[in-house]
């Protein structure tokens, strides 16, 4: 019998708010308890046999579900693997995250989503959750087996990385998804107006002379998914959105009683496009940073829940990558030990509403609601994240578990901090320091 | 200053400096023996990613004539493809001992990325569609030398006419230009205009008739072959009816207007007409002052004083 304490925090979670500690016995939260005026509970009696975590000072939440993570495993293992992709999770307070299906090959068969699944299982940190391809080897012409990765228990799909560019297919793509239950998720990018696009197209980039990878790219495919969604009755969640325009298309969307879900990335509400005036790479990704109006505009998406989750599209790159002149570079950056900090430094929303964002509200689109995002409450599985929202770090790209290192935050002071993480009721994260 | 890598943070005031130190850099160059030792023992790289037979020359020609050592590297294919990263052939290059840099990269931003790697001086010899600044100071050299504006550009207006959006050269001309006190018209088809372009400091026209007979110079750009793939523009016929310098639109030009282009030419598409019948034609001048300009940069970034006057 494993047990362990968490002790003196605040419990925060989709009930509200309350000083609790709570006790794990064998992965599952077994006691929930009002905590004494000197921290003493009636835990007590069970601590020489426990581990017991300090939580003063700190929220205790369910744990955190990132959607969007580039585990680069299989294929690019010299950026990350998924051993150092779920220990920089768990750093970040994350239980569970989605793995993208862009690896080489693909998650287009059951073969690499159980290599994925295995490889995850083995490092032991958190919950490594394969998304499948819709199309064979992402390349937009013939439908992945949906059918099969869906008995397997895969929940979400999608071309990340890649949009599906041909209306016909995508419909079909719903149309064949709606009686399995899962779910379709866009990278929306209509690549014929993206041809060769570095940065976002406005005034940044017409001065720099850079190609620029213009907003309607972004919003011409989530209005046409959203008309496919209205079509089809099949849901739709939209990756990465990074527009004004495409908040107020699902904000009306969502209006209309379709089934749609979107998510935003921690760089699209706190670095816009200004940033590539330094010709570093770090600063490209797709979609790309956008304009201040675009930075607000997520924002408040995020503050009235159009956009459901915060997803980090942590895509890490090794440096000699990113050191190529900016056309040749790749796309993305890191995101998973920052999004948490971020989203507590550069948001004006109510703590719980955050924390909604980035746990229960994107366990629930991931099909993980049961497993991750659950109430701390008695009988709860023990997926618990424990940070202190007060504690101030500074950003050093070398001190993080990614294998890479490209963080367009290198210096940046930020608030709040993961101190413990309880992945399947074990401390996978003790003080800040990964267990393993 | 250590490098130039834009021409957009040069004060009126840079540029009047690096123009008069261009007089010097001509009057050398009307020597009977063009030399001086005024960069010996500096060692130039002209680092060519991109080919550029003309602007290599131009700089190999003026780095020489001021007596530095040079080293020319044309590296045709891009650093990625080459399997040498940028980083790794600048640290190679720059441990040999250099002074200066002369980059060229199809890349906009390149020749700022190399600053990070060298602690040598860099010059920017045109990267991507984001700036020439040496094209633009050889190009106000030219209109200052041969409208005789030595004290700036008020009350000039400038029509730059083409392919403004994929341009280096445009863009570092409106910059020059504005900075200097003119009036710079884009004239292009809004598919070859920037994005943004109401940023600029310009007026725009679609109309090349209307403002032929009122311009004081005509800078026309080399109209690329691939635009047309790009469906930027329905084909050069169409073009050169709308954009292009034909004899009849030739006849309107003020007598007094200048006609410049960067070079290479179309002929036929952009350049219409035999710029050797235009009295205006400032081609040729453009090449010649360039040797100039670049010799002034080179010396402005490396030199230590030595005095031009001196003969080699």
């Amino acid at each position: 019998m494993t047990t362990v304490i968490i002790r003196g925090g605040t419990v925060l979670d989709q009930h509200g708010e309350r000083p609790a500690d709570v006790t794990i016995v064998d992965g599952i939260i077994t006691a929930v308890g009002a905590t004494g005026p000197d921290g003493a509970t009636g835990a007590d009696d069970m601590a020489s046999a426990a581990v017991v975590l300090d939580a003063r000072g700190c929220y205790v939440t369910p744990g955190l579900v990132d959607l969007h993570v580039h585990l680069r495993e299989p294929g690019r293992e010299e950026a990350e693997t998924i051993q150092t992709g779920s220990r920089a999770a768990a750093l970040g307070g994350f239980t569970a995250i989605v793995a993208m299906p862009n690896t080489e090959p693909p998650h287009d068969t059951l073969a690499t989503i159980e290599f994925v699944r295995a490889q995850g299982r083995r490092a032991g940190l958190c919950d490594v959750v394969p998304a499948g391809c819709i199309t064979v080897a992402r390349a937009g012409v013939a439908l992945a087996p949906l059918g099969e990765l869906a008995a397997a228990g895969v929940h979400l799909f999608t071309d990340d990385g890649n949009g599906v560019q041909d209306p016909g297919l995508m419909r079909r793509a719903l149309e064949y998804a709606r009686p399995l239950g899962i779910t379709l998720a866009q990278h929306c990018e209509v690549t014929s107006l993206t041809k060769g696009a570095v940065m976002h197209e406005g005034s940044c980039c017409s001065h720099l002379g850079l190609p620029g990878w213009p907003a309607i790219a972004e919003e011409l495919m989530v209005h046409r998914d959203i008309e496919l969604v209205r079509l089809t009755g099949a849901p739709v969640h939209f990756l990465h959105l990074s527009t004004a325009r495409s908040v107020a298309l699902v904000r009306a969307a969502k209006a209309d009683g379709l089934p749609v879900t979107a998510e935003a990335a921690p760089h699209h509400f706190t670095l816009s496009d200004e940033l590539l005036a330094s010709f570093d790479a770090v600063y490209k990704v797709n979609p790309p940073l956008r304009t201040p109006a675009d930075i607000a505009a997520i924002k408040a998406g995020l503050a009235d829940g159009t956009i459901d989750a915060i997803a980090t599209d942590h895509a890490p790159h090794p440096p000699e990558a990113k050191e190529a002149p900016l056309d040749e570079a790749p796309p993305g950056m890191l995101g998973l030990e920052t999004a948490l900090a971020l989203a507590i430094t550069e948001l004006d929303m109510p703590i719980a509403d955050v924390i909604a964002a980035l746990s229960w509200k994107p366990a629930a689109i991931a099909g993980l609601a049961g497993r991750h995002g659950c109430p701390i409450i008695s009988g709860s599985p023990a997926n618990i994240t424990v940070f202190d929202p007060a504690l101030q770090w500074t950003v050093v790209p070398a001190q993080l578990a990614s294998l890479s290192r490209n963080t367009p935050y290198a210096g940046r002071t930020l608030r709040g901090k993961v101190r413990h993480t309880i992945f399947a009721g074990v401390p996978v994260v003790i003080n800040g320091r990964a267990q393993r | 200053m250590k490098h130039l890598l834009d021409i957009g943070v040069l004060t009126p005031d840079d540029l009047h400096h690096l123009m008069a130190l261009t007089d010097h850099m001509v009057e050398v160059n009307q020597r009977p023996i063009p030399k001086v030792p005024a960069l010996r023992g500096k060692t130039v790289v002209n680092l060519f990613f991109e080919n550029s037979t003309r602007t290599l020359t131009s700089f190999d020609t003026a780095a020489r004539r001021l007596s530095a050592d040079v080293m020319n590297f044309a590296v045709s294919s891009s650093s990625v493809n080459k399997g040498e990263s940028l980083r790794d052939t600048i640290e190679t290059i720059s441990a040999m001992g250099v002074d200066a840099f002369v980059v060229r990269h199809k890349s906009s931003g390149a020749p700022m990325q190399v600053t990070k790697w060298t602690n040598a001086s860099v010059v920017n010899a045109g990267d991507g569609w984001h700036q020439h600044p040496t094209q633009a100071l050889l190009d106000c050299y030219t209109i200052r030398t041969h409208l005789n504006r030595r004290t700036g550009f008020d009350g000039l207006h400038i029509a730059i006419v083409g392919d403004i959006k994929h341009s280096r050269v445009a863009r570092s001309n409106v910059q020059a230009f504005t900075a200097l006190g003119a009036h710079v018209t884009l004239v292009a088809p809004p598919t070859l205009l920037p994005p943004a372009v109401e940023t600029w400091p310009v007026t725009v026209s679609h109309d090349l008739d209307s403002l032929i007979a009122k311009v004081d110079v005509l800078y026309l750009l080399r109209m690329q072959r691939e635009r047309m793939v790009d469906a930027l523009v329905p084909s050069l016929r169409e073009y050169t009816g709308a954009y292009g310098l034909t004899p009849l639109r030739a006849a309107r030009l003020r007598p007094h207007a200048l006609v410049m282009h960067p070079g290479p030419m179309n002929r036929g598409v952009e350049m219409a007409v035999d710029p050797s019948e235009l009295p205006g034609s400032m081609v040729l001048h453009q090449v010649t002052n360039g040797v100039a300009v670049r010799m002034a940069v080179l010396f402005e970034l490396l030199g230590s004083g030595a005095d031009l006057a001196t003969s080699a």
